[in-house]
């Protein structure tokens, strides 16, 4: 145990940092949920991709930087120190990146990640179907083989960032006569192919941020299949999923989200009357801490060439419960004003966005699969408890 | 960077959690409760022969020179027993004040005289602060390390008063402890002797802390087993989603609770004067994840969670009482709470491990 950065590892956080203060937009983008902010976003994306800063930990030739975790989280600590724009391509990057990376051919690579890169193709997800939400296994959408190609029939929903997005992965039911988890496969789908409908879902903020996508005999060459047919399921859960739990919310956002609200507490503290709302702050910065350590935990085991444990089955109900925690204390901290939705530069000023924060971390308890699913999984496959 | 334990540790964390099972039973722990001096001497015997009491005694004082960073596992392996005697208190806290003691030019000849009847199996030393009112085993040591205002004294049994307190765990043993303050077994005052009470309380709570990781994990595996066994309606218990959501809780808390502990041990192996931020942190983690399990252990007992016989009572109220125990979460989110009001703190995602990890980043 050494809990020191190396001269290199120093070195490397200087670089971004130095990189960051000379290349992150001084005004805050509008959200990735209208028109006007997607391109921005995706702007940004191209500009990273030009710095050779999209994922770092990518091979070189990939437009990565061939990093490894460690510097990963020192990355996404400078990034969010930065106050850099959250990632639009998310789903690209952070979900199907991994999984090409492990299972894509290398025809496969070439096509979609140096696109995915570069933010010229931004990606949606497609996984839950109006009946198969918690219940995955239940999907219904079908792809049927078809010389060179799969015709697709069906419906996604809840697919985040949909509406703007340039192509959808997810999971389809290659074997017609097939059932749960069984025959179920990974397929890319361009949005723009015939037969393809995206309907926008109004969020809780009121922003398009998912759709519903209906797919009419919608034709996809069989290039598009990640993995082999019927892998599909397998592939979901298992590829990368450290990757996966690891990467999809670095500690360093909560860091900054918990550090902000200390500050906040700092500037409104001395009005606040109740005193639960000082244990909360204590509690927000110590659970931030908590997950950050968690997380350099992990990378170390796997940077040494171990393997994940039970903790990556814990992550997603403690940051999802933790920056609830931190934004209901911010809506505290501003009392009456908490409603208030800032519109000009001075309200933004005094409210921040915490608001905006708020109504998001409502969806981190549900969002990939729900803490009582997650509940369920951790009795039944961390601590063995029955069944049924 | 590296956040791991290497494989030597983890081989002897695994060694020493095979023995404690094997030596401390729920059943041998109550059989110490009716026992005279409620000390199983065979076990210290065993401990001290496997090199437990010398493991972070400095190589020149004829100890193996470890640190609290290769001691945690074990410590967290005696919290998952709920070992009654009060070893990791000795290991971590008390034998290193007497190092320091000594290492600092402070203290007299019995100073060196007991850190050699401790390596040698021989002394048994208790540590008081003015954090707890009680001291646990005060019966058995024969020598105590105990503070009057910033002055330490080494009191030999025979100079103390212990007024006996019966605790809610009947594994302690806990004596109020009153002495008169006598120059010739001062060891240390002023400056020097309050950062050697600052230094003991940091290094009390982390063992605190890894001790209530260890018997949260235990509560956790006594309750797996019960409520797989317990049948209601036709099925176990434990397939309730109700029951598994209160043991799921209590999981997650433990796994967030560990890393917070191992950072703490290791700063304070780099500096025990400056650990309070990480030291607080583990307290508070570990006594609110050890108060979840024995609540939520205790419910899904049921009416057998009530009683004498179920064995969860052991590892809950040492719980209760180590939770409270070289200062509440009240004490240590407070400690947290000064910290973070400071103009100077050192706040953000690059600050995890301190300035002192960022010497060379460009500002």
């Amino acid at each position: 145990m050494e809990l020191m950065y190396t001269g290199e590892q120093q070195a490397f956080r200087s670089e971004v940092r130095t990189w960051l203060s000379e290349n992150v937009p001084p005004e805050r983008l509008p959200s990735f949920d209208t028109a006007e902010g997607f391109a921005a976003h995706r702007e940004w994306e191209r500009t990273l991709a030009e710095g050779n800063w999209g994922m770092v930990t990518w091979p070189t030739e990939y437009g990565g930087r061939g990093c490894d975790l460690i510097e990963w989280l020192i990355f996404e600590e400078e990034y969010y120190r930065a106050g850099a724009p959250l990632r639009v391509n998310q789903n690209g990057i952070f979900l199907l990146g991994p999984t090409l990376m492990e299972y894509g051919t290398a025809e496969q690579k070439a096509r979609f990640i140096p696109a995915m890169a570069s933010g010229d193709e931004i990606w949606a997800q497609g996984w839950s179907e109006p009946n198969a939400g918690s219940d995955m296994a239940a999907i219904r959408c079908r792809a049927d083989r078809d010389g060179d190609e799969f015709v697709i029939n069906g419906q996604k929903i809840w697919s985040t960032r949909a509406v703007y997005a340039d192509w959808v992965f997810g999971l389809f039911r290659t074997d017609p006569e097939s059932s749960r988890h069984h025959g179920l496969s990974k397929i890319l789908v361009p949005l723009n192919s015939e037969g393809v409908t995206v309907r926008p879902i109004q969020q809780l903020n009121g922003l398009p941020g998912f759709a519903e996508i209906f797919f009419d005999d919608v034709r996809v060459p069989a290039f598009n299949l990640l993995g082999g047919e019927g892998e599909g399921w397998r592939i979901a859960m298992a590829t990368a999923g450290f990757e996966r739990g690891l990467m999809l919310r670095s500690p360093a956002r909560f860091q900054q989200a918990s550090k902000r609200l200390v500050q906040l507490y700092r500037e409104y503290g001395s009005d606040v009357i109740d005193p639960s709302i000082e244990s909360a702050v204590v509690q927000c910065y110590m659970d931030a801490e908590a997950y950050a350590l968690s997380t350099y935990q992990t990378a170390s085991k796997l940077c040494s060439g171990g393997s994940i444990g039970a903790e990556a089955s814990c992550n997603k109900i403690f940051w999802s419960e933790m920056d609830l925690l931190i934004h209901e204390t911010a809506m505290n901290l501003l009392g009456a004003r908490a409603e208030i939705e800032p519109q000009t530069a001075a309200e933004f000023a005094e409210l921040g966005t915490w608001l905006d924060g708020f109504m998001f971390a409502q969806s981190g308890p549900i969002y990939a699969g729900t803490n009582e699913i997650q509940r369920n999984i951790i009795a039944e496959r961390v601590l063995g408890m029955p069944r049924k | 960077m590296n956040f791991t334990f290497t494989q030597d540790q983890l081989d002897f964390q695994e060694a020493i959690a095979t023995m404690l099972k094997s030596e401390v039973t729920a059943d041998s722990i109550r059989a110490r409760w009716s026992a005279d001096g409620g000390v199983d001497d065979a076990f210290l015997k065993q401990a001290h022969d496997l090199g437990l009491n010398s493991m972070l005694v400095p190589e020149a004082l004829g100890g193996l020179g470890l640190q609290a960073a290769d001691f945690i596992l074990l410590a967290e392996a005696c919290g998952e027993v709920a070992l009654p005697e009060p070893l990791v208190e000795s290991v971590m806290t008390t034998t290193p004040l007497l190092v320091d003691i000594l290492d600092q030019g402070l203290g007299n000849s019995d100073v060196q005289r007991v850190i050699d009847g401790v390596l040698a199996g021989e002394s048994r030393v208790a540590v008081g602060h003015s954090i707890n009112p009680y001291i646990n085993y005060a019966d058995c040591a024969d020598w105590f390390v105990l503070p009057d205002g910033n002055s330490l004294y080494l009191m030999p049994r025979e100079a103390v008063t212990l007024d006996e307190k019966k605790s809610v765990d009947p594994s302690r043993r806990l004596f109020a402890v009153s002495f008169t303050p006598d120059n010739q077994y001062r060891v240390a005052d002023g400056d020097a002797g309050a950062n050697l009470q600052r230094a003991t309380l940091n290094r009390g709570a982390l063992a605190t802390a890894a001790q209530l990781v260890g018997l949260s994990k235990g509560m956790i595996a006594q309750s797996v087993q019960y409520t797989s066994d317990r049948e209601q309606f036709g099925k176990a218990i434990g397939a309730n989603q109700a029951v598994k959501h209160l043991l799921a809780d209590v999981a997650v808390q433990i796994e967030y609770a560990k890393p917070v502990t191992y950072r703490a041990a290791y700063t304070v192996g780099v500096s025990p004067t400056r650990a309070d931020f990480a030291v607080s942190h583990a307290k508070s983690a570990s006594a609110r994840t050890a108060l979840m399990a024995s609540r939520h252990c205790i419910q899904v007992h049921g009416a057998m969670g009530y009683t004498w016989e179920c064995d969860v009572q052991i590892w809950a109220k040492r719980a209760w009482a180590l939770a409270r125990e070289w200062g509440d979460e009240g004490f240590h989110n407070n400690r947290i709470h000064e910290w973070l009001l400071r103009k100077n703190a050192l706040l953000g995602p690059e600050f995890t491990f301190g300035r002192g990890s960022l010497t060379d980043v460009a500002q």
